[in-house]
């Protein structure tokens, strides 16, 4: 707002560029005092959260050393205890959600933003954003009690079929049983993994349908007068100047499933050993770890935990930058020429 | 239709005038093709609107790929499952589709017709889903919900194979209407401010603020938790309490407040406020006066949903609240439930009547997010500066009076003074 005033010195030579100069009111310092005021509280509340953490974390930090990246045990009271396994397990769980639900997101974006009648669309848009909205219990209850239960088969089928890739073995289970025992392939990463996907999906969804929606009409029109089909046209004109929003609106994605605490542990079966095989019952995450074992937690025990938390705030800190610099670098939201 | 029969071209070409044509003969002679074969009328290609082409194609797609599953599934092979037939389903019914497009239109259109039906199947499983898991968890918890003392009763007297005529989740309501109230009355007034903070003082600060608010919404919730409890529970010895949980939730809600706000206070159009400044008013008063009355709708809409996003999260409460099941009114001491809270621990314990009472519960919590999110679209939806027919129709009668004040004023012989002009408010 203050910025902007022609300079006359660029029409007159010679001529000094008037100085313009102003006060402020003492109700405009004092809003801005109050302003910046509340910047700060924002600096100094995250900056407390995590200067907690670390000072809360540094007592386990320093007892286990670099040993707390590489164990995969929890016994923080007697023995080793490490993330290696938690962070693996979270991992883990966050990709199969962001396999699952990058698709769903993509396509349900471009449905909205191209498919869909003109007349549903805000309809449609108000509908994803509700889906944002539903508490993640909900989610996690459903998967809980129905999913886990109903995708049983599917697991079945890709461990009869894709079981010699490594991700997907099942051990103690013979391929092909005709009458496996129920509990087989529930509580696995991939139960919780589905679950997450479809909290993350909405989130990545309006994202991408908001940069979708951006695609100048200008190149829609261009492509269409050249005699592309409408997939022609999303291929050449909306995809490409969404790629950065879709990139990004995934990234956003896997730092909300990273994060993800009560979905995650009502569904898992906890296991302090590096689970790679997705299948398998039980996993691990450190959400699921904190909230499960912070009531009966020993002091020390706390910072271990805090420790824990920690490695998961720099790993959503660090998706959620690279996230943040994909979008902005992106066309996404940039108007074509002309 | 055609130039060319005619002896003397008129010497303005008519417009549909073909290329090739020349518009005057006699200068050159150009030689034009001989039409000895009368052209085929033209028909007009239909480039909007649904085909019959089309319709068929899709029909018989569906058709086919569901009985050859069918035949598949109950004949040939010693398939079984619902998931299966489903997925098996569909990817016939695309590869058939394909190729009845393919009969009679040429690679790109099939590319099209595949890339829409895959598109279209998207959507209708995300869509899909979601409606499932409402219904499913409104369905499951019916068996609670339908019984009033569901509403009017804590669950604290009642053992695990009470009737779902007994108790109810008053307690875990009330926790969570004054936890919110808690959380809203810290995140609200803060993530707005941060919000002004960002859109109007610019600098150094500014930029290090909005840096730290993208860290605070990458914060997971259950470490929103974990901090209140190592700050206010382990340092100051404050008890498991319902202020505690409030005070994890706006943690949580601030970041997501301030976002959404921002993001309103941007949209304000640069007009609006210029002309402010333009007329003398200071930064103050055109913020109070211009800026956020303009964005009050999309301002509200942000609050709400923040609500709508606080009054799910679990984890935060689940550190921080502790469990009870007797009514609490007290946020400061005792433990206090939740709804998120309550169906998460009633679910997890096993036991049906305390699952169904689960479900019951996040039914309720559901229908909340619902009523908060309704009553943000019925504010919000509307761009700022964007007003509803009501607020024109004050605005105009109010522009009317002015007017007619003036008018007075002239016709009094008074010359009207701009600085004693009220603002149309």
């Amino acid at each position: 707002m203050r910025s902007g005033v022609p300079s006359v010195a660029q029409g007159r030579k010679g001529a000094v560029p008037r100085k313009l100069t102003y006060r402020l009111s003492a109700s405009d310092r004092a809003f801005r005092a109050i302003a910046r005021a509340g910047g700060v509280v924002v600096l100094v509340l995250l900056g407390l959260v995590g200067a907690f953490l670390f000072y809360r974390a540094s007592q386990a930090l320093h007892k286990a050393g670099w040993s707390f990246l590489t164990t995969q045990t929890w016994n923080p009271n007697g023995g080793g205890f490490g993330i290696a396994a938690v962070v693996v397990g979270t991992v883990l769980i966050a990709l199969v959600a962001v396999v699952v639900a990058a698709p769903l997101a993509i396509g349900t974006a471009l449905f909205i933003s191209e498919y869909s009648p003109r007349s549903v669309q805000r309809f449609l848009v108000s509908v994803i954003d509700l889906m944002a909205a539903v508490p993640s219990v909900v989610f996690g209850l459903w998967g809980f009690e129905l999913l886990q239960w109903r995708i049983n088969s599917v697991a079945r089928w890709i461990n009869d079929w894709f079981g010699w890739i490594p991700l997907f073995k099942v051990t103690g289970i013979t391929p092909h049983d005709t009458q496996p025992t129920a509990t087989a392939y529930t509580s696995s990463t991939f139960a919780a993994g589905l679950v997450v996907a479809l909290m993350i999906t909405p989130i990545a969804c309006s994202i991408m349908r908001e940069a979708f929606s951006q695609a100048p009409a200008g190149e829609r029109e261009g492509a269409y007068a050249l005699g592309a089909t409408r997939w022609g046209m999303i291929r050449a004109v909306v995809l490409p100047f969404g790629a950065g929003a879709m990139i990004g609106g995934i990234m956003l994605g896997l730092g909300r499933a990273l994060g993800e605490t009560i979905a995650v542990l009502l569904i898992i079966a906890p296991v302090f050993k590096i689970q790679l095989h997705i299948l398998q019952q039980g996993t691990s995450s450190i959400s699921a770890l904190i909230a499960g074992h912070y009531a009966e937690a020993t002091p020390f025990e706390v910072s271990a935990l805090m420790a824990a938390g920690l490695a998961l705030f720099a790993l959503t800190l660090l998706v959620n930058f690279i996230a943040a610099v994909i979008v902005s670098r992106s066309r996404s939201g940039a108007v074509s020429e002309a | 239709m055609s130039v060319v029969d005619q002896p003397f071209p008129s010497a303005s070409p008519s417009a549909d005038a073909e290329p090739g044509v020349p518009s005057d003969q006699q200068a050159h002679r150009t030689t034009v093709p001989s039409r000895s074969k009368p052209r085929p009328p033209r028909t007009r290609r239909q480039i909007t609107g649904i085909r019959r082409e089309d319709v068929l194609a899709f029909a018989g797609a569906v058709a086919a790929a569901l009985a050859t599953t069918a035949l598949l599934w109950t004949q040939l092979a010693p398939f079984t499952g619902i998931v299966g037939y489903i997925v098996v389903s569909w990817v016939l019914f695309v590869l058939i589709y394909a190729l009845l497009v393919a009969f009679d239109n040429n690679r790109p259109t099939v590319r099209d017709r595949i890339a829409a039906a895959i598109v279209w199947s998207l959507a209708f499983v995300v869509g899909g889903a979601l409606v499932f898991i409402v219904i499913y968890t409104g369905l499951k918890g019916w068996n609670a919900l339908k019984h009033l003392n569901f509403y009017t009763h804590d669950l604290h007297s009642e053992k695990p194979f009470d009737p779902l005529t007994k108790g109810g989740v008053l307690h875990a309501m009330i926790g969570t209407l004054i936890e919110l109230g808690i959380a809203m009355a810290i995140a609200a007034p803060l993530g707005l401010l941060v919000a002004v903070f960002l859109n109007e003082v610019p600098g150094q600060l500014n930029r290090l603020v909005r840096t730290f608010i993208d860290a605070m919404t990458a914060l997971p919730d259950v470490l929103a938790g974990l901090f209140i409890y190592a700050t206010l529970i382990l340092i100051f010895h404050l008890p498991l309490s319902g202020l505690a949980a409030g005070c994890a939730l706006g943690l949580t809600a601030v970041s997501i407040i301030c976002r959404a706000a921002y993001v309103v206070l941007r949209l304000v159009p640069g007009g609006l406020t210029e002309a402010s400044y333009a007329l003398g008013s200071g930064h103050w008063r055109t913020v109070w006066h211009v800026t956020l009355p303009t964005a009050r709708s999309g301002l509200t809409t942000a609050v709400i949903l923040g609500a709508a996003r606080a009054i799910g999260e679990t984890a935060p409460v689940l550190l921080v609240a502790g469990v009870t099941q007797y009514t609490n009114f007290n946020p400061l001491s005792g433990p206090m439930n939740s709804l998120p809270l309550e169906a998460y621990i009633l679910v997890s314990s096993g036991l049906q009547q305390f699952v169904y009472r689960g479900f019951g519960a996040a039914a309720v919590l559901l229908a909340l997010v619902l009523v908060l999110f309704i009553s943000a679209r019925a504010v919000g939806g509307r761009g700022p500066g964007q007003l509803t027919s009501r607020q024109l129709r004050r605005l105009m009668a109010t522009s009317r009076r002015d007017l007619t004040r003036y008018a007075e004023r002239t016709v009094a012989g008074h010359m009207v003074a701009p600085s004693n002009t009220r603002s149309t408010e």
